[in-house]
């Protein structure tokens, strides 16, 4: 057993809104209509299309080939016809579009040929191989492909199951784990042997009791292999970063992987899905999703991976004072803009949110340095330093107060009685810093193309004059009668030379512009000096926008 | 469009505020009760000053006014001024001291939030340097009876040296000051002290001391400034009255005397003109009490609190800069 937990700064205690759907058994969730599948799965890349309208394909067959090694298969999630290849929204902040394969389900649900994995049998690059095409993707987050997070199969010394479920209202996880511990210890077990762990652990929040014994019991399966351990529930305790914290009392830096510090963190439905995968040949096409808030029947539901929102929601009867529906918890969650998007391998929550439930922000009020954001926060920031100096547009100065290890978790806004949307100032900060980061980019790629023109013209110049200066010593030659042979090759060497000059001084310049997007400020940014003195020297900040 | 968080923790500026207002309510019991039941009147003077000069100037700055009143930061400060301030005062040094504090201080620098300077601690230094001898006439307990405090402070017939006495402090210090004096002797010529500091007043120590643990229950405050400032007022009179015990007095006669309590939870506490940072908040509260106790003993005034949060509200930038916590997996791991 884990002889003590640590713990992280600040935190806070949301009412946690799990009772509404935390009794209610997972139940499978009707075939939609249509199912829309985006070839984007795992966030950093877009799959190549592998099937043609018209054609048919059966559950689990790979609809699109993972490319690039952060790439993995995506699948098609039940059987049926190609309808179409079309744009699709997908439930992302961004709102950005990608293809999506469009399918029309036969009602069949007919599955590929599916085979148990022997992964003791091949190497283990074959193994993880075998995981991208299945489609595995981390089911608790970002969707960070699961054969990347497994490493090299040394230097991780614990890897850990994050059961947390931190966010209220969400209760997919706690019902998978009180269903199917079996599974997930038995995805957990692989994914010890693949990561090469020393041990295992599991963490839950302590507001989960049927989750931890339902845990515990499948453990006895597994003699020695993992620890079942219960933390105190505090948002956001199943934050990676957080949970590791908890666990092993390890601070993993902003920019850092838990790899470079030992330890691997995944999510109880990534183990379940690595399970089907070795031990049922299933490819990734199914999650658990919670749907509840302001409805009549919430619950739990198996939804194939491109299922609509819109087609789900029926299952759960919304309320007709329903205002808008969220995608995740209400702490880090997003609204959803187009009902169409489809369920994706990270979607974990629907939230039908109305008025009475989350009702609007009262009006922002001017800061008045509580101290409460700092508090509450789980990097130990202080906020209100950073909302100024983004009120501010002091970008450079929010960055040395490290903006970029917020994890916009959002506690400080939680907390803050002021009611400022400090998150919003942070994303707004961060995104400033993004673009003009682009810009610099932009900018230093005009500069070096400028820069090559102009040597390209001064190398022109001197090549005619060599030349020049050649055809003249030729006809001096001619003349004299005596020829020059070696000529004719100097002409081509202060070409080469000139251009390496040129490309060497171009490397040289673009080495001199360092990366501003950093943990830590960099040596441009200048020291911390009258930084919050210029806070005292703007009252009128407030002018613009407290009247609102 | 409204973004995550979309839930939030029922809290506002205005029961932070309100929170305050009854941490204060146990000292003003006491207040009444021991010292000058006046206080009460003087807590409305103030009060209704403070809202009709707020809304007056959120008016002429074009603010909306509703939300800043509703808020009741500004009777927080107009309390902490008249808690302050002599109780006998006549009432237009109140309204002078409230209008100081919410025009000069408050809004001058951009309104709630914005001021460098505590505000209260501004109009008790004004005050006392513009009124002195105003400023010096504190009642002694319970020997003035309600009409006549009533009297002085709505423009009766002043009587000054009959009735007024010296605070212990002051009684303390001057006593000190006459030769072959030593605080044993001052302790028991006057009756002006009582157990520990000054008679009645000691109640008024205690009252704020309840009213600080509510606040401290509540997480209206933490603990890193009372516990700074209580901490090093007393290790520093501890020091002096142990290596001279006939010419400075213990410590707890520090503590419970003027406004060292008040000071710890109520005005050393505020969150706009104060650190911020753990560490900052223990050096800001730690300079204060050193400060304040030199003044108390080797300056020119008996009570040196106000002089010393003003001086370390000059401070608060550095102190804020030089203190930031390391942030989360900036500490190197600590399995
Ligand atoms: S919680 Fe809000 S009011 Fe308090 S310091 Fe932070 S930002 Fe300012
Ligand atoms: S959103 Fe960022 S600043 Fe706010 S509490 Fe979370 S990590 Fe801290």
């Amino acid at each position: 057993m884990i002889a003590r937990l640590f713990s992280f700064h600040g935190g806070i205690k949301p009412d946690s809104h799990k009772n509404e759907s935390s009794s209610l058994p997972i139940a499978a969730a009707p075939l939609p209509p249509r199912l829309t599948i985006p070839l984007r799965q795992s966030v950093r890349s877009v799959a190549r299309c592998l099937v043609a309208p018209g054609q048919r394909v059966l559950k689990g067959e790979r609809i699109g080939a993972g490319e690039g090694p952060l790439g993995t298969d995506v699948h098609a999630s039940t059987s049926g016809t190609v309808v179409g290849l079309a744009p699709c929204a997908m439930a992302h902040a961004s709102g950005l579009n990608t293809l999506a394969v469009i399918i029309e389900p036969d009602g069949k649900d007919e599955w590929i040929e599916r085979r148990a994995f022997d992964h003791h049998a091949v190497p283990r690059e074959a193994a993880l191989r075998y995981l991208s095409t299945c489609g595995i993707v981390g089911m608790g987050g970002a969707g960070f492909p699961t054969h990347i997070k497994l490493g090299n199969g040394r230097g991780i010394e614990t890897l850990i199951i994050n059961g947390a479920e931190c966010e209220p209202w969400i209760t997919c996880d706690d019902r998978l784990m009180r269903e199917r511990a079996a599974e997930i210890l038995s995805g957990a077990a692989i994914l010890h042997e693949l990561i090469g762990a020393r041990r295992t652990l599991v963490g839950i929040e302590d507001n989960k009791p049927e989750a931890i014994r339902a845990m515990r019991e499948a453990a006895t399966g597994f003699p020695g292999l993992v620890d079942i351990v219960a933390i105190p529930t505090r948002y956001p305790a199943g934050g990676e970063k957080q949970l590791i914290r908890v666990l092993t009392g390890i601070e993993i830096a902003h920019g850092k992987l838990g790899t470079e510090f030992g330890v691997q963190c995944f999510n109880v439905g990534t183990a379940q899905a690595v399970h089907r995968a070795i031990h049922h040949g299933e490819p990734l096409v199914s999650r658990v999703v919670t749907l509840t808030g302001n409805v009549r029947h919430p619950g739990n539901y198996e939804v194939l991976v491109g299922t609509p929102v819109e087609t789900l929601l029926a299952l759960a009867a919304p309320k007709p004072d329903t205002d808008r529906y969220l995608m995740g918890g209400p702490m880090m969650g997003i609204t959803i803009a187009d009902l169409s998007v489809p369920i994706g391998k990270t979607s974990n929550c629907i939230i039908a949110a109305s008025p009475a439930l989350f009702p609007p922000p009262p009006p922002e009020l001017p800061c008045i340095r509580c101290g409460a954001c700092a508090r509450a926060c789980p990097a130990d920031l202080q906020p209100f330093e950073l909302y100024w100096f983004s009120r501010a547009k002091n970008v450079g100065k929010a960055q040395e107060y490290h903006l970029f290890d917020c994890i916009e978790c959002g506690s400080c806004a939680f907390v803050c009685p002021s009611h400022i949307p400090l998150v919003d100032y942070f994303r707004f900060s961060k995104s400033e810093i993004w673009a003009r980061e682009r810009e610099l980019k932009t900018s230093d790629q005009a500069r070096e193309r400028f820069e090559f023109r102009n040597y390209r013209q001064e190398r022109e110049k001197e090549e005619k004059a060599a030349k020049l200066a050649a055809k003249a010593a030729e006809t001096r030659a001619k003349l004299t009668g005596s020829a020059a042979p070696t000529d004719a090759a100097t002409g081509d060497d202060p070409k080469k030379a000139l251009i390496a000059a040129a490309l060497a001084r171009a490397k040289q310049q673009a080495a001199a512009i360092e990366p501003r997007n950093t943990d830590t400020p960099h040596a441009g940014v200048p020291g911390a000096s009258p930084g919050i003195a210029s806070r005292r020297e703007q009252p009128d900040l407030h002018d613009s926008d407290a009247t609102s | 469009m409204i973004h995550s968080p979309y839930i939030r923790k029922p809290a506002s500026v205005q029961s932070v505020m309100l929170a305050v207002l009854l941490a204060l309510l146990p000292g003003v019991t006491a207040y009444v009760m021991q010292v000058a039941a006046v206080v009460v009147v003087n807590l409305l003077i103030a009060t209704v000053t403070a809202l009709v000069a707020e809304a007056l100037i959120l008016t002429l700055r074009k603010r909306p006014i509703a939300p800043a009143l509703s808020d009741l930061s500004a009777v927080v400060t107009a309390w902490l001024v008249v808690l302050c301030f002599p109780p006998i005062l006549p009432w237009w040094v109140t309204v002078l001291g409230v209008l100081i504090a919410i025009v000069a201080v408050k809004h001058l620098y951009g309104g709630l939030g914005q001021n460098p300077f505590n505000p209260a601690m501004v109009a008790y230094c004004a005050m006392i340097v513009a009124f002195p001898s105003l400023m010096s006439q504190w009642p002694p307990a319970g020997q003035i009876d309600f009409q006549t405090q009533l009297d002085l402070v709505l423009g009766g017939a002043r009587q000054l040296d009959a009735i007024t006495g010296a605070t212990a402090l002051d009684a303390m210090r001057t006593g000190l000051r006459t030769s072959g004096a030593s605080v044993e002797s001052v302790l028991q010529q006057s009756g002006t002290f009582g157990a520990v500091g000054g008679r009645g007043w000691e109640w008024l120590a205690l009252g704020y001391l309840a009213g600080g643990l509510f606040m401290l229950a509540r997480r209206i405050i933490t603990w890193h400034m009372p516990v700074a400032f209580i901490a090093t007022l007393a290790v520093v009179s501890g020091i002096f009255w142990l290596a001279e015990p006939a010419h400075f007095a213990p410590p707890l006669f520090h503590l419970a005397s003027g406004g060292a309590m008040l000071a710890a939870f109520f005005i050393v506490t505020d969150p706009v003109s104060g650190a911020t940072t753990p560490r900052g908040k223990l050096i800001f509260a730690a300079g204060i009490a050193v400060i304040a106790y030199l003044i108390r003993v080797f300056g020119a005034f008996p009570e040196g609190i106000a002089f010393a949060v003003l001086l370390m509200n000059l401070c608060v930038p550095l102190i804020d800069m030089k203190t930031q916590p390391a942030v989360f997996g900036h500490r190197g791991s600590r399995p």
